[in-house]
């Protein structure tokens, strides 16, 4: 009995000796070249918060001035004060104050304040909720609904992840210390957190009040609701600076000095405030 | 002198890649070791509690080790019935016709983007489960099924090679002792092509692990230790993904010495995976 096993296909293809080789090297040389032109930009680097608003600052001033390039790179804040430090970049963007050993290396200038809301699906019937309580949902100790006159399901916390500017703020500024549990759902950015709560009936949240909508609802605090005219009467306490850093004794190149005065300019700020952030002012 | 120039470009090109994973390799481990070293392997191994940027940061990897083993088993559980299910009918019951179109069709579930998946598993799946069974959501189960979607083609690829390896002797020969199809496939192609089938599930078995853009968008990365499919969960790989871009410092390193562990849980599935396909189809003294 004469048996023959299926082999696979490859076993007999015929060699051709006059590969083309040589192209492949011309191609890869031009490839390197390619690589070597650099667009004498601005780049700017940095907190994923802050980077949607400089980025459409950006976009105006491109606008009026073409020719132009400025790369707002969305990182965050860890990784644009690093940036900053390390000269990488020549604005970093934080949405947290530095530490002091960062300080210490780099000049700041709060472009901006952002209040941060906390907010919930549209269908949940709690629009209130004391600063205490808040904490301890945050912090696990009340898991469902019903505490606050809700249904009783359980609270899906959503937060973001450790290093993030918002992440620190809200740990700074609202837990103050607090730890919050480790079954809260974390996502990458503001907008992935306000997708995540607009689909759970269930679900609470922190993002940036300028990226607040109608697909959620924020929740008003002590008695205060989060918005602009609360934050700068100085009645809403969740608010943290947004931050364009660089090295000290850094000299500025002439479009990064025009780009931070058109920034701070009546109609660069009177835009962000259009956007929902709140003047800088009164920062620390 | 042609032959002999392509000869020394392709030497060039294989050391490349050689000195390519040896400069991982090293990188990786220079930049995770010293955070490993200074947290003690031990406490960074089974410590519970991840708080990098605290004042008195925590560097416990343990609910992302449970997390991983979590989600890579559960993707196996059910990609791998559903994946042999679909290799014993391509190479067994399909018509020679249908196999022909079901190829590329599995070929090109294995091309589509893994961000889709993610997307798919976030839009579709997640809700349908917070709805039906509770929970979040965006949980082990909803990672599970998406992965162990994801990983059907290599499973179905190598485990169909295997079958189609399975030497005509064999099988003939239990034909000819009067087994059914049905037998012949349960109790002669399955065991014969048992090695092959065991690689395919240890590559598709490393994928799961590795899946990072998918694993972020659909298990929710909480820090916990998952007790139910139905909790959500980090992994190794999707809290490196996650919190590279913000980190620096200690935090830095540690995610650096996550990528050690996962290295290493990566180098043992490889290897496991070698010694199998390299064992002949069968083993015994047959034939």
């Amino acid at each position: 009995m004469h048996i023959v096993c299926s082999l696979p296909p490859y076993a007999a293809t015929p060699r051709r000796p006059s590969v083309r080789w040589r192209y492949l090297l011309w191609l890869a040389l031009l490839l390197l070249t390619a690589c070597g032109q650099d667009q004498s930009g601005l780049t700017v680097t940095g907190s994923t918060s802050v980077a949607p608003f400089a980025e459409h600052l950006a976009e105006m001033y491109q606008r009026a001035h073409v020719g132009t390039a400025i790369n707002i790179q969305s990182l965050g804040s860890g990784a644009g004060i690093q940036a900053a430090i390390d000269g990488v970049a020549e604005i970093g963007m934080s949405s947290r104050q530095l530490k002091p050993e960062e300080a210490a290396k780099l000049d700041e200038l709060v472009i901006a304040r952002d209040a941060l809301a906390v907010i919930v699906h549209p269908d949940n019937p709690v629009s209130q909720l004391s600063l205490a309580q808040v904490q301890d949902i945050f912090s696990g100790k009340i898991r469902t609904w019903k505490a606050f006159g809700g249904p009783d399901e359980p609270i899906n916390l959503v937060i973001r992840e450790a290093g993030s500017g918002t992440f620190s703020a809200f740990d700074e500024l609202v837990m103050k210390g607090k730890q919050v549990t480790t079954s809260a759902l974390r996502q990458g950015s503001n907008g992935a957190i306000r997708q995540v709560v607009a689909e759970d009936p269930n679900a609470i949240g922190y993002i940036s009040l300028g990226i607040v909508d109608s697909s959620v609802k924020p929740l008003t605090i002590d008695n205060v609701a989060p918005s602009v005219a609360h934050v700068e009467a100085g009645s809403y306490k969740f608010v943290r600076p947004f931050l364009f850093i660089w090295q000290k004794n850094h000299t500025f190149s002439p479009l990064a000095e025009q780009y931070v005065k058109f920034v701070m300019s009546d109609e660069g700020q009177q835009e962000l405030q259009k956007l929902g952030l709140v003047k800088g002012a009164a920062s620390r | 002198m042609k032959e002999r120039g392509i000869g020394v470009l392709l030497l060039a090109t294989a050391l490349g890649a050689l000195i390519a994973l040896g400069l991982i390799t090293y990188f990786i481990f220079q930049a995770g070791v010293p955070l490993i070293a200074k947290v003690g392997l031990w406490q960074f191994l089974s410590g519970t509690e991840w708080n990098p940027t605290a004042k008195v940061p925590k560097f416990g990897i343990l609910p992302m080790i449970v997390g991983s083993l979590w989600l890579t088993f559960g993707s196996l559980l059910i990609g791998v019935p559903l994946g042999l299910a679909v290799a014993v009918f391509m190479v067994e019951l399909a018509p020679p016709r249908l196999a022909v179109l079901m190829r590329p069709a599995i070929q090109l579930l294995a091309g589509i983007p893994s961000v889709i998946y993610g997307f798919i598993g976030l839009t579709l799946l997640a809700p349908l489960i917070r709805a039906t069974l509770g929970g979040p959501g965006l949980s082990v189960l909803t990672g599970a099924i998406i992965l162990g979607f994801m990983i059907l083609p290599t499973i179905i690829a190598i485990s169909e090679d295997a079958m189609r390896a399975v030497p005509l002797a064999i099988r003939e020969g239990a034909v000819a002792l009067g087994s059914s199809h049905w037998q012949v496939i349960i109790g002669v192609i399955l065991p014969a092509a048992r090695s092959g089938i065991i690689a395919g599930v240890i590559l598709g078995m490393g994928r799961a692990l590795g899946e990072t853009m998918a694993v972020i968008m659909m298990i929710g990365n909480s820090l916990n230790i998952p007790v139910s499919p139905l909790q959500p969960a980090t992994t190794l790989t999707s809290n490196i993904g996650l919190e590279m871009a913000y980190a620096g410092g200690d935090h830095r390193q540690a995610l650096f010495g996550t990528g050690v562990v996962l290295f290493i849980f990566i180098m043992i599935l490889n290897a496991l995976a070698t010694t199998f396909v390299r064992r002949p189809a069968t083993s015994r003294r047959s034939a």
